[in-house]
């Protein structure tokens, strides 16, 4: 216990001193490049969305293509707390020097995003996850986007003009924080005796609930989990970017986090992290031909698709048990 | 575990900081960012007001440049998305190091940068944002043109008072600040001259079938139609209206104002009228020459956005030759003391709000010209 | 009354263009199990073809003959990419997971996307008319030629399509194959040709889709297939999926639904409100209108 909380202060401070240093606070006039900086945090929000992705997708099996709609609900709810609330809740830790309380406020609001997050979660995976394969991947979709045209239609966060002013509370050091505890989070799961059920679900559902494994009530679980920890990413986008729009959360940004996670591989968490920061370092390295960019990106998932579909990792971690690689099940039949 | 986690972390962190240098700032020549739609559903926006800025500060560096050195124009793109103007902003301020914004058209695009620019200190000069909310956001924060409170009120008058209407019916853009400001500015002054809203219908920048919403509002009678929104949804607007039947004209505001305009609506545009900066038409010889120039230049006639950009661009730099420095505080104190600056688009003088007060030019629009109709004076 | 009148044949001429792309959705999943998600793409390349030939073959008159002219030719240039898109992407993954296969299906959509961003320029096109215009007045409600073309081409593709598949032998090959992929190749059927024609209608008739619709609403842009093809697949499902007549009931619901959402409701759930009777289809007859229950087998 003492050394997982020695640990946990280590990493605490080993990300803030690198935030200080790469930001230039530490020692001025050595630092890199606000825009290299800024392309390293928002590969840190890729990863989260990875990550949390794949316990849905990869790891459970149910194809989900809705996680932007819960990555905007955590930004939206976590950024209507900091505009409006944002000056009180400070005066509430005023004894705290700077860094500190504003990451005490950060904490909170992102907690309201979670919170939110989950509980759309659950509004949507209780009905949506009875149903199997091609129209669960639709009906996330359809979510997803009901979820967006909802917030359009709220004034109170800016409505269809997208919400400014946000007061920038993360920063890197928050960014990575949180990066690493959702890859801890998670490999946790999947190692558990419920990461068994998942995985089970995934294989064979129908074998599994003759089994006695409860499977909606496993999906469920395993998808607001998901949910919130999108919508922490979600949150930690909106106070590092201070303005948010529904344009940056429609399907297309919940295929972008496919990619990563088909990129990288679907049954793997190293797989997920490869792949979010393969894919911002691709998108940024491609800046210059901007245009070929998400052409690239098609052809590269329609060639993955077709010959390596098990992505860079398939079902390896880098650190850990190697977990036994999955079959695909044959329909039995005549090869005509 | 966690150590190894964040040794890779940090080693990758390593590499990136290695290949990742801070800009220095450049003392050879001064650095102007600017920011507009050059791409989407609003392009010719963008288009038009980088060609403006670009011939100002083509003058001005032949003229031997802004206090010696040659002027930059750094142009982003942000392909009509408030996100992206966001976006462009902070690369422009972070990646590019440039002493001022030029930016944007759009109100809801300029809200969205506004924040960035007035937190990093660096003064923004919007050519044509209207919405009275873009310098509300801070004082580094300027406009070149009139705000919608006053265009909205140069169209209610125009329709209540030269053109005897009574009944109006609105159809704004939802998705943008300043169709939804300048509908509410409009509505409330039309009362206040005498005239009745008789119904109100909305749409989404993007949307192409209008015909549901135009079926609901033919069917309370409007003399006209007021559409604030931007010339790609006012042109098909405006020929669905005509496949419906409805003949009453319509009526909008700067938004409209696109050489493309009547390439999308056609001769349902005939008779419709819109308020704008300035009229092509003008006799001012400062008018006329800068569009001679311009037409010299580009082939085309300027738009009001153009014209918008030239002087906004001059009066960016007239401020800093002002200041003798390109520090953002200098600037942004010799951009609020402009006074009766001579621009093509009239006499500017920035208020303390940091708006120009400038007189609204009515247009009609008649077989793809747009014909000089009437100018409002502010406050009459 | 006419205000009413009037939303109807507007729900109707919107819902016709979404009959006809959810007819090609309807076709390749009955056959292949596949969502097709770039089925709303090709409906936009269809419009794009269109948009070319207008313009490169300028007429003074906008005639008939010409705008049917110009129809044939992006149906049977999209028909072709229809053949093409499966051969080289669907095909190598026919046999795969489920998963698989609809991950291609989002790569080819996003291809058609961003190539058609980078060919045909990310800004909106203008199309030129290339019927003659008139308009009709019945009963008070103003009927566009454009909408009634739409909306009669509609029910003639369809009911083409119907006799196709009860009356030739290749129909009832396509019948058969839906029925059962396996079976049909040891009765001697090349599934292979059959998948390829069905591919081929499909998006024949989507690029027919996109040559009306851009005859009547006259803006185009590479993005435009994303929403349409997604509306029109809940259409698909709506009517019963792999249902032919119910593809086109499906489409003229979900048409009138958005129209009526927007003129009474508010503009700015148009797009939300396909995606809530999606859910609530599924939730309470998934099956469809007209579709049968499928039962899964272990």
């Amino acid at each position: 216990m003492i050394r997982r909380l020695a640990i946990f202060a280590a990493v605490v401070a080993a990300l803030w001193a690198l935030d200080a240093l790469l930001s230039g606070t530490l020692v001025p006039g050595m630092m890199i490049s606000p825009y290299v900086l800024q392309v390293i945090t928002l590969a840190g929000i890729n990863v989260i969305l990875a990550v949390s992705l794949n316990l849905i997708n990869g790891f459970t099996g149910q194809f989900s293509i809705g996680h932007a709609g819960f990555m905007a609900i955590g930004a939206y709810t976590s950024a209507f707390f900091s505009v409006n609330f944002g000056s009180s809740l400070e005066r509430v830790f005023r004894i705290l020097p700077e860094g500190p309380r504003r990451g005490a406020v950060l904490l909170l609001v992102l907690a309201a995003g979670a919170v939110a997050a989950a509980i759309a979660g659950f509004l949507v995976g209780v009905p949506s996850l009875r149903l199997r394969g091609d129209y669960l991947a639709i009906v996330t979709l359809g979510f997803g986007e009901i979820i967006r045209v909802f917030i359009l239609n709220i004034d109170a966060v800016g409505g269809a003009r997208g919400l400014g002013g946000i007061p920038k509370y993360s920063n890197f050091g928050w960014v990575y924080f949180f990066a690493i505890a959702s890859v801890v989070v998670v490999s946790r799961i999947v190692n558990s005796s419920f990461g068994r059920t998942l995985l089970a679900v995934r294989e064979d559902e129908i074998a599994a609930e003759a089994m006695g494994v409860h499977t909606t009530r496993a999906k469920v679980i395993s998808f607001v989990i998901s949910s919130a920890m999108a919508g922490i990413a979600g949150g930690l986008f909106a106070h590092y970017l201070m303005y948010i729009h529904t344009n940056s959360f429609t399907f297309l940004k919940s295929i972008e986090i496919i990619i990563m996670i088909v990129l990288g591989g679907m049954g793997s968490i190293t797989g997920s992290v490869v792949g979010a920061v393969l894919y911002i370092v691709l998108t940024e390295g491609l800046r210059a031909f901007e245009q070929y960019r998400m052409v690239t990106f098609s052809f590269l998932l329609i060639l993955i698709m077709i010959f390596r579909p098990q992505g860079l990792m398939g079902h390896r971690e880098l650190f850990g048990r190697k977990r036994r690689e999955a079959r695909q099940p044959s329909t039995p039949s005549i090869e005509a | 575990m966690k150590m190894r986690r964040t040794g890779m972390l940090a080693l990758t962190l390593g590499v990136a900081a290695a290949f990742g240098c801070a800009p220095g700032r450049s003392s050879k020549e001064i650095v102007i960012g600017e920011y507009g739609s050059l791409t989407g559903n609003t392009a010719t926006f963008g288009q038009s007001t980088k060609n403006g800025s670009e011939m100002a500060f083509n003058e001005i560096n032949q003229a031997g440049g802004l206090l010696g050195k040659p002027v930059k124009l750094v142009v982003e793109d942000d392909q009509s998305k408030p996100e992206e103007a966001a976006t462009a902003v902070t690369k422009l301020i972070n990646q590019n190091a440039v002493q001022a914004v030029l930016g944007e058209v759009a109100s809801s695009r300029s809200l969205a940068a506004a924040p960035i620019c007035q937190g990093a200190k660096v003064p923004m000069v919007t050519p044509s944002s209207t919405n009275p909310k873009v310098t509300q956001v801070g004082d580094y924060i300027f406009r070149v043109c009139f705000t919608d409170i006053q265009q909205g009120e140069a169209d209610a008058k125009f329709a209540a008072k030269s053109l005897k209407l009574k009944k109006a019916a609105l159809l704004y853009d939802v998705r943008n600040d300043y169709s939804v400001g300048l509908r509410l500015v409009f509505a409330q002054k039309f009362k206040e001259y005498g005239g009745e809203i008789v119904a109100e219908q909305s749409y989404s920048e993007g949307d192409s079938d209008f015909r549901a919403q135009l079926t609901q509002l033919k069917s309370a009678n409007p003399e006209v139609i007021y559409v604030p929104g931007y010339y790609t949804e006012v042109g098909t607007i405006a020929r669905q209206s005509r496949d419906l039947g409805i003949s009453a004209p319509l009526l909008g505001g700067d938004g409209w104002d696109s050489p493309r305009l009547w390439e999308i609506g056609g001769k349902a545009l005939n008779g419709c009228y819109f308020s704008n900066h300035y009229s092509v038409d003008d006799p001012a010889p400062a008018v006329q020459k800068f569009v001679a120039d311009y037409k010299g230049k580009y082939g085309n006639t300027p738009d009001a956005l153009a014209a918008l950009g030239y002087d906004a661009a001059r009066i960016l730099a007239d401020a800093i030759k002002r200041a003798n420095s390109t520090d953002g505080a200098k600037v942004r104190d010799a951009l609020a003391q402009t006074k009766d600056f001579a621009g093509v688009t009239g006499t500017i003088t920035i208020d303390k709000d940091r708006n120009a007060v400038k007189p609204v030019v009515m247009l009609k629009v008649q077989d793809g010209k747009f014909v000089f109709q009437e100018r409002i004076e502010p406050g009459a | 009354m006419s205000t009413f009148l009037q939303q109807l044949v507007n729900g109707l001429s919107l819902g016709s263009i979404y009959a006809l792309i959810a007819l090609g959705y309807t076709m390749v999943y009955g056959i292949l199990r596949l969502i097709n998600f770039a089925h709303g793409d090709v409906y936009m390349v269809g419009a794009y073809v269109g948009y070319y030939a207008s313009t490169r073959f300028r007429a003074q008159e906008p005639s008939y003959p010409r705008a049917i002219a110009i129809m044939v030719l992006s149906m049977v240039v999209c028909g072709a990419l229809g053949i093409v898109i499966e051969r080289f992407a669907y095909r190598p993954v026919r046999r795969a997971a489920k998963m698989t296969s609809l991950i291609t299906a989002i790569g080819v959509s996003l291809l058609l996307e961003n190539g058609g961003q980078l060919l045909f320029g990310a800004d909106p096109k203008f199309f030129p008319s290339n019927a003659p215009h008139r308009e009709f007045n019945v009963a008070s409600v103003r009927i566009t030629s454009e909408q009634l073309t739409v909306f009669v081409v509609s029910l003639v593709l369809t009911a083409f399509l119907l006799a196709f598949i009860q009356k030739t032998r290749t129909g009832k090959a396509m019948r058969a194959v839906s029925f059962n992929l396996d079976a049909s190749k040891l009765m001697g059927i090349s599934t292979d040709r059959i998948i390829a024609i069905t591919f081929a209608l499909g998006s024949a008739f989507a690029a027919a889709a996109g040559v009306l619709v851009a005859m009547a609403i006259p803006k185009i842009d590479p993005l435009m297939g994303i929403m349409s093809g997604l509306k029109a697949f809940v259409a698909a499902v709506l009517g019963g999926i792999g249902n032919v007549p119910g593809a086109l009931i499906g489409g003229l619901i979900i048409g009138i639904a958005e129209v009526f959402t927007v003129g009474y409701l508010s503009p700015t759930y148009r797009d939300a409100i396909a995606f809530a009777i999606l859910i609530g289809i599924l939730l309470f007859r998934p099956q469809g209108i007209l579709g049968r229950v499928e039962k899964e087998k272990v």
